[in-house]
């Protein structure tokens, strides 16, 4: 949208939203449409820095639909009009908050309305890494499938484990909600403090340590900072069970990924299941690839329609609450 | 040391007087978890989004990309509600299903624990978002999954087949999987096993497979060899066996 077209806009008393991804669904594109000047990202496989860049400058609110970094540079860019940013996604460690804060911009996020789809995708890598699921897929294209061996491919039971939640927030306890009937023996969290909410799941707070140490499941379901970058290195790998299975549906980052490619070849533990990793989209010559115990996906932990509606329509939500002066859904 | 007999000729062994146990209930929570894997990892194209990784074709940031089946809200058919399929029905309930109906030759007392409904085998075709079977292997069920079968599911079903391969039309399933008929399909189950490594299954983006995996855990199988022992012994004991057939 071009400078004079947006400086009318502004006459006309219309504020003036970014919406930066063009696949960003419709039912939160019209929701904003019926308040607002909307301008949509075209660029398609997705907008470039540059792109957004381009067409940030005046404006009132933004959909971040991307994982481009909003920082100091962005937000000069944008301008002293920008009141509101909302992220479609929960984590947020690809925007500067302080940077927000400081230029008393409103920032909302999505948590929640994505909890159901990103457990499930947990659970799916818990159950797929635990039976070797990818492993068996090599077995059967490979000509090694060793049918009516009552000992072959043997996995791992969810049936009396210990499932150790790092991070007990709306997804974390998403998960633990779906593993009980599977009848764990015991579900453990970790984090900064208790949660109330893990009574209801008979979850115990325990230390980082000790969750290490004891848990046939380690399930990462943090946010990544600047204090849980890398924090599942070679030394929390050496402290986990030999049969343990690791599962990130987090960020990619909070794993040392060479130390776990090492773990993982070493037998120090039983696999991984990952969503997340580093980088996004994974080099085809990555060392992961050549695991038959790790088990990948590309990131589709909240990848149904359903769940990005509802993401779309919050972030959508979040903005207008913002601008209307009311508090907004989801803020952070 | 199984808990289907479809190998077995039962009717000769009665015939000769020959005492006859299998394992059942021991191996229910270890092929629960496999087909609850299945379902999952089908609605959430796990097969297919190896193939996009392994491809360089991973499409970062499109919000539209990739997407999947949520169990959430989904209405989930069982065909065949005994300790398997109730094993499942136990372990969906907390994903917030919609509904779990179930087919078979009856009602099921049990089934009211899971506020599971009994319907024909057509009505559960039709509405079901997961198909999951987990019935016996027999003269009714062989190939009771045809490309009439396929025809009555919903575009958007997904096939878990935990039981025995022969109860599925396979090149029936591979034309439905193929045309989009249905969504997708996740096996552990098939014909042959060893599947051949030239089988057009393997060719199918929304196949996933496993090769015969269901009760494959220590502690599964170690209760089964154990219940089986348990059988002869009671049996040349002139007791009751644990799980007679």
């Amino acid at each position: 949208m071009n400078r004079a077209l947006h400086e009318t806009c502004h006459r006309m008393g219309k504020l003036r939203i970014l919406v930066t991804n063009p696949e960003v669904h419709q039912k939160a594109i019209e929701l904003l449409q019926e308040r607002y000047e909307v301008d949509i990202c075209t660029e398609l496989p997705y907008p470039t820095r540059e792109q957004i860049l381009q067409r940030i400058s005046g404006t009132d609110g933004v959909l971040w639909c991307s994982k481009v970094k909003v920082d100091s540079e962005m937000l000069d860019k944008a301008g002293p009009t920008l009141k509101v940013l909302a992220t479609m996604s929960a984590g947020y460690d690809h925007i500067d908050v302080e940077e927000l804060k400081a230029r008393g911009i409103k920032f909302g996020n999505t948590p929640y309305v994505l909890s159901a789809a990103v457990a499930e995708v947990a659970v799916l890598l818990c159950l797929a890494t635990a039976r070797r699921l990818h492993e068996g897929r090599l077995k059967i294209e490979t000509n090694n499938w060793e049918s009516y061996r009552p000992q072959w491919l043997m996995g791992q039971d969810i049936q009396g484990s210990t499932v150790g939640i790092v991070g007990f927030g709306g997804i974390g306890q998403a998960i633990a909600k779906r593993l009980i009937p599977f009848e764990v023996k015991q579900i453990i969290y970790s984090g900064h403090s208790p949660k109330p909410q893990a009574k209801e799941f008979g979850a115990v707070f325990v230390s980082f340590d000790e969750l290490l140490r004891h848990s046939d499941f380690v399930i990462i379901v943090c946010p990544l900072n600047e204090e849980t970058k890398g924090m599942f290195n070679e030394e929390a790998f050496n402290k986990m069970k030999p049969n343990a299975i690791l599962v990130n549906v987090a960020r990619g980052g909070i794993v040392d990924q060479p130390a776990l490619y090492e773990a993982l070849k070493q037998g120090k533990i039983f696999g991984a299941g990952l969503d997340v990793m580093i980088p996004e989209p994974l080099p085809t010559d990555s060392p992961l690839l050549s695991l038959p115990n790790c088990v990948l996906l590309p990131h589709v932990g909240s990848a149904t329609v359903k769940t990005r509606t509802a993401m779309a329509v919050l972030a959508a939500e979040n903005i207008i609450a913002a601008l209307e002066g009311k508090p907004m859904p989801a803020p952070v | 040391m199984s808990a289907g007999y479809d190998h077995i000729d039962v009717e000769e062994l009665k015939a000769r007087g020959i005492k006859f146990g299998n394992t059942p209930y021991v191996l229910s929570a270890a092929v629960a978890e496999v087909a609850v894997l299945l379902c999952l990892a089908t609605a959430r194209r796990l097969h297919e989004g190896r193939l996009k990784i392994e491809t360089n074709n991973w499409e970062s940031y499109r919000p539209q990309w990739l997407m999947g089946q949520d169990i959430q809200g989904s209405t989930v058919g069982i065909v065949g509600f005994g300790g398997i399929g109730q094993a499942i029905a136990k372990r969906l309930i907390p994903f917030e299903v919609k509904q779990i109906i179930y087919s078979g030759h009856s009602p099921k007392p049990q089934a009211k624990e899971f506020g599971a409904v009994f319907v024909s085998f057509d009505e559960l075709l039709r509405h079901s978002d997961f198909v999951i079977i987990v019935c016996p292997l027999n003269e009714e069920t062989k190939g009771m999954f045809n490309e009439e079968a396929f025809n009555k599911m919903k575009p958007n079903a997904i096939l878990v087949n935990v039981a025995r391969g022969g109860i599925v039309d396979q090149p029936a399933l591979y034309e439905a999987l193929k045309q989009g008929k249905i969504f997708g399909a996740g096996l552990d189950v098939m014909i042959p096993e060893p599947l051949p490594t030239d089988s057009p299954l393997l060719s199918l983006p929304n196949c996933v497979l496993l090769p015969h995996v269901g009760s494959a855990t220590v502690k599964t199988r170690t209760a089964m060899a154990v219940l089986a022992a348990e059988n002869i012994i009671a049996a040349l004991e002139g007791k009751p066996m644990p799980a007679p057939v």
